[in-house]
């Protein structure tokens, strides 16, 4: 009887389950977006959201090359002060306005004028935009730029509607407009944001689900639960750890991108009466403590050798990584002796602040006994996130276990955080010549002089070291073996082109 | 017993306005700074100041109390610094999942624990009572989180019975609403039946040994009837007590079961509010929640005195 009865309840289950999923596809985040304008938002998985919702001026290849998406052409001027862009002519957005070179111009006036706008200092660069004619555009710079295309790849060049943006304000992210292959339907707050196909994108046809269902799941292993049973069809941020139960699955598969931003502690070199000791003094020690820790080893035994280890902002596979300073492997001796040189043979304390979630102090806990072998001696203070934040923005730390999430230009993942007045320059590390090469590779469009001025900033940071890179994260997604047409990108982004389910 | 309600709401208003303050305060007292906590990588000291403006986070912070209590009253709670939406849209959202979750709750608690209560009091000393005290501590014993990640792996992965988590509204599916929560209600029931059996198991040994039971067993009435008319309802009045007072701890565990079977209720909503300093919906939460276990309680009061006629009188 009782069997009889389970039998009906798993078989109603069943039922409902495939009634309602028909076409949808359902994606776990490993956390809730924020506010749905990409003017004002900041998360990670907003910009997930966005991939579908709404399209930018240009896109990146996996290979992080610039290609057309609203914008079909783009050149600069010689000094590199005008950027001249056509724009698609069969864009609309959700809401029936068509999108043209007005919409550009409403958009980048937004961004730079909303108070709301977080976008402000990735345009500081336009200083006018010219419209040429409805589909051509032209943008007058200050100076030269070589960030501005990667912003345009990012929420800075997403296009929202301007009728839409204008009647709701600051309001607008409650009910977003864009002109993305699927527009907003539904967002309950911690549960779910919904979005359905919009049939007049241009692309449509590359498109194959009817709605898509963003569910956030915080814990990863009732994400991966969920997608074990069925009840999700793919989740982003796969723990490290749950990666050999995964691939062991044969009704999942498993892939991965090597992410474009880091896990590092940074040193308070300036910041406040806090920096003046020791370790924000004299480099040597700071490079003691590189030499101490074996960023291998850390990836094996917390990551499970799925991330990869680093000494730099940009990922060893990165084309801006600098070949001439390789991650170094672990030299205990060096690390005493240069603790000796500064005069601290005897040993030396460091208080490190952490976020008090597991990965991190896992990472701390594994430094902490390396380095205590060469004579540093580590306190960990695990702190929670928003109060390690505040601190560190105030000073008041001597080292901090932090990262950054990475942008598709290297300017983004070393400007603000090495020069003098960088908005996150939390170490307030500052050295005139850095400053001067990192201007210098923002300002050029020339691949090679942005190399070689990055590589000789390099050579600086290895040696004054205000921040220890310790490892990449790797983005891990997992699917429903069913989904095909998954395309895993360094940005994390989950991009809905060509996907689709595969009977049966 | 209008009048008595009437003097029970009354006793209520000073509490509920001492509840505020010492929210309001405490939050205040937490290190980090919500503009700066919303800012996340994005940290642009012009905004951050035009936003501190926006919400007033400049103001003293009894100016900032009077501000937020006016708008209250007024039934406006503020808006949530992370999501722009109102605080009363997101609380009118939140708390229909969090009542079905602690209402299932509560079926399976009371459902699982007054019979074992009543049955082990009956039964006291025999293989029965142990067996009921021995599930309860396990009860007692077992961590929500680890039940929770326990029944997901066994019930939704491996039989692939009930679904992992997440949350349905009844209106949109009922059947599925129910199905999804029975895991997450299950794990918040346990403790609160074991609790509950625990002092109805008390309660009914102080009653089953008083004298009356002895002259309702005496006047040859059936055992059946001795149990549940007369020992029963008499041990009714601290069970009462007890479930209105476990409302509170049911919303306390929702905060943990919300974590696990990512349920978009209350619970999860103040972790994450407090976690991003989202002072609004902390203090919408904590209001609406001090109000609804004043409710809870003046309810109680009210079953108190339908189940013993001698406080009617008084």
């Amino acid at each position: 009887m009782k069997l009889t009865k389970l039998t009906v309840l798993a078989a109603l289950l069943g039922a409902t389950a495939m009634a309602a999923q028909a076409d949808d596809l359902r994606i776990a985040l490993q956390s809730d977006a924020d506010v749905l304008d990409p003017d004002q938002s900041r998360t990670f998985v907003g910009r997930i959201v966005y991939t579908a919702l709404c399209d930018k001026l240009v896109d990146i290849t996996p290979d992080l090359e610039i290609i057309p998406q609203l914008a079909t052409e783009w050149s600069f001027s010689d000094d590199g002060k005008q950027l001249t862009m056509k724009l698609r002519d069969d864009a609309v957005f959700h809401d029936g306005t068509p999108f043209d070179a007005e919409a550009v111009a409403a958009n980048i006036d937004r961004s730079q004028n909303l108070e709301e706008s977080r976008r402000k200092s990735e345009l500081s660069s336009i200083t006018g935009v010219e419209v040429l004619g409805s589909h051509k555009i032209r943008f007058d710079l200050a100076d030269a730029d070589a960030t501005l295309m990667a912003q345009f790849a990012d929420r800075a060049g997403m296009m929202v509607s301007p009728t839409a943006a204008n009647e709701a304000g600051a309001d607008f992210g409650l009910n977003p407009v864009c002109s993305g292959p699927y527009m907003f339907q539904e967002r309950v707050a911690q549960d779910r944001i919904v979005l359905e196909k919009f049939d007049d994108y241009f692309d449509a046809d590359k498109y194959h689900f009817d709605t898509v269902t963003y569910l956030p799941i915080p814990d990863t292993t009732v994400r991966l639960a969920n997608l074990q049973s069925g009840d999700i069809d793919m989740l982003e941020r796969l723990a490290a750890t749950d990666l050999a139960q995964a691939e062991g699955d044969d009704g999942i598969t498993v892939d991965s991108a090597v992410s474009l931003g880091y896990q590092g502690i940074t040193i308070n070199v300036a910041n406040g009466e806090k920096g003046d000791n020791p370790w924000g003094n004299d480099p040597r020690l700071r490079q003691a403590l590189s030499y101490a820790i074996d960023r291998e080893a850390i990836n094996q035994v917390v990551f499970n050798g799925a991330f990869a280890a680093g000494n730099q902002p940009f990922p060893p596979n990165s084309p801006w990584y600098s070949a001439d300073h390789p991650v170094p492997t672990r030299d205990i001796d060096r690390a005493k002796e240069l603790l000796a040189e500064a005069g601290f043979a005897d040993g030396i304390d460091l208080e490190v602040q952490v976020p008090n979630t597991n990965i991190p102090l896992q990472l701390m806990q594994v430094v902490q006994s390396m380095a205590a072998e060469a004579g540093i001696n580590i306190s960990i203070v695990s702190k929670e996130f928003a109060t390690l934040l505040a601190d560190q923005s105030a000073g008041d730390y001597q080292a901090s276990q932090i990262g950054w999430s990475g942008r598709v230009d290297p300017d983004g993942n070393i400007h603000q955080f090495m020069t003098s007045d960088g908005g996150i320059n939390d170490s307030k590390f500052s050295n005139a010549e850095v400053d001067e090469l990192l201007n210098i590779a923002r300002r050029s469009n020339d691949k090679n002089v942005r190399k070689e001025s990055y590589d000789a900033a390099r050579a600086i940071l290895n040696e004054k070291m205000p921040i220890i890179y310790l490892y990449h994260q790797t983005w891990i997604w997992a699917l429903d073996s069913a989904i095909t047409g998954f395309t895993p990108y360094p940005d994390g982004m989950i991009r809905l082109e060509g996907m689709k389910r595969e009977d049966g | 017993m209008l009048a008595f309600i009437l003097r029970r709401l009354i006793i209520a208003i000073p509490t509920i306005v001492l509840i505020s303050i010492f929210v309001f305060t405490l939050q205040k007292l937490l290190p980090g700074d919500p503009v700066l906590a919303m800012a996340g990588e994005e940290r642009d000291p012009e905004v951050l100041a035009y936003l501190r403006e926006k919400y007033r986070l400049n103001d003293p912070i009894p100016v900032q109390y009077f501000t937020w209590i006016g708008n209250a009253l007024q039934g406006d709670l503020g808006i949530s610094l992370r999501t722009n939406q109102p605080v009363l849209e997101l609380i009118g959202q939140k708390l229909p999942v969090t009542i079905q979750l602690a209402t299932m709750a509560m079926i399976f608690a009371l459902v699982i624990g007054i019979p074992a209560g009543i049955l082990s009091a009956v039964k006291k000393g025999t293989v029965v009572d142990y067996a009921a005290n021995i599930l309860a501590l396990s009860g007692l014993s077992i961590p929500n989180f680890w039940l929770g990640i326990m029944l997901i792996l066994l019930v939704s992965v491996k039989w692939k019975l009930l679904p992992a988590s997440g949350y349905v509204p009844l209106d949109e599916d009922p059947v599925r609403s129910i199905t999804v929560m029975i895991m997450p209600a299950f794990v918040l029931g346990t403790a609160l039946a074991a609790t509950l059996m625990r002092h109805t198991r008390s309660a009914m040994l102080s009653v089953l040994s008083s004298d009356y039971v002895r002259t309702a067993r005496a006047k040859g009435l059936v055992e059946r009837r001795v149990i549940l008319k007369h020992a029963f309802r008499n041990a009714l009045t601290p069970i009462v007590t007890l479930t209105a007072l476990l409302f509170g701890e049911l919303i306390a565990g929702a905060v943990l079961t919300e974590q696990i079977f990512t349920i978009p209720g209350f619970g999860k909503l103040v972790v994450d509010a407090v976690f991003n300093r989202d002072y609004a919906v902390v203090q919408g939460i904590v209001l609406v929640t001090a109000v609804g276990f004043i409710f809870m309680n003046l309810l109680a009061d009210v079953a108190y005195v339908l189940l013993n006629p001698r406080l009617r009188k008084q």
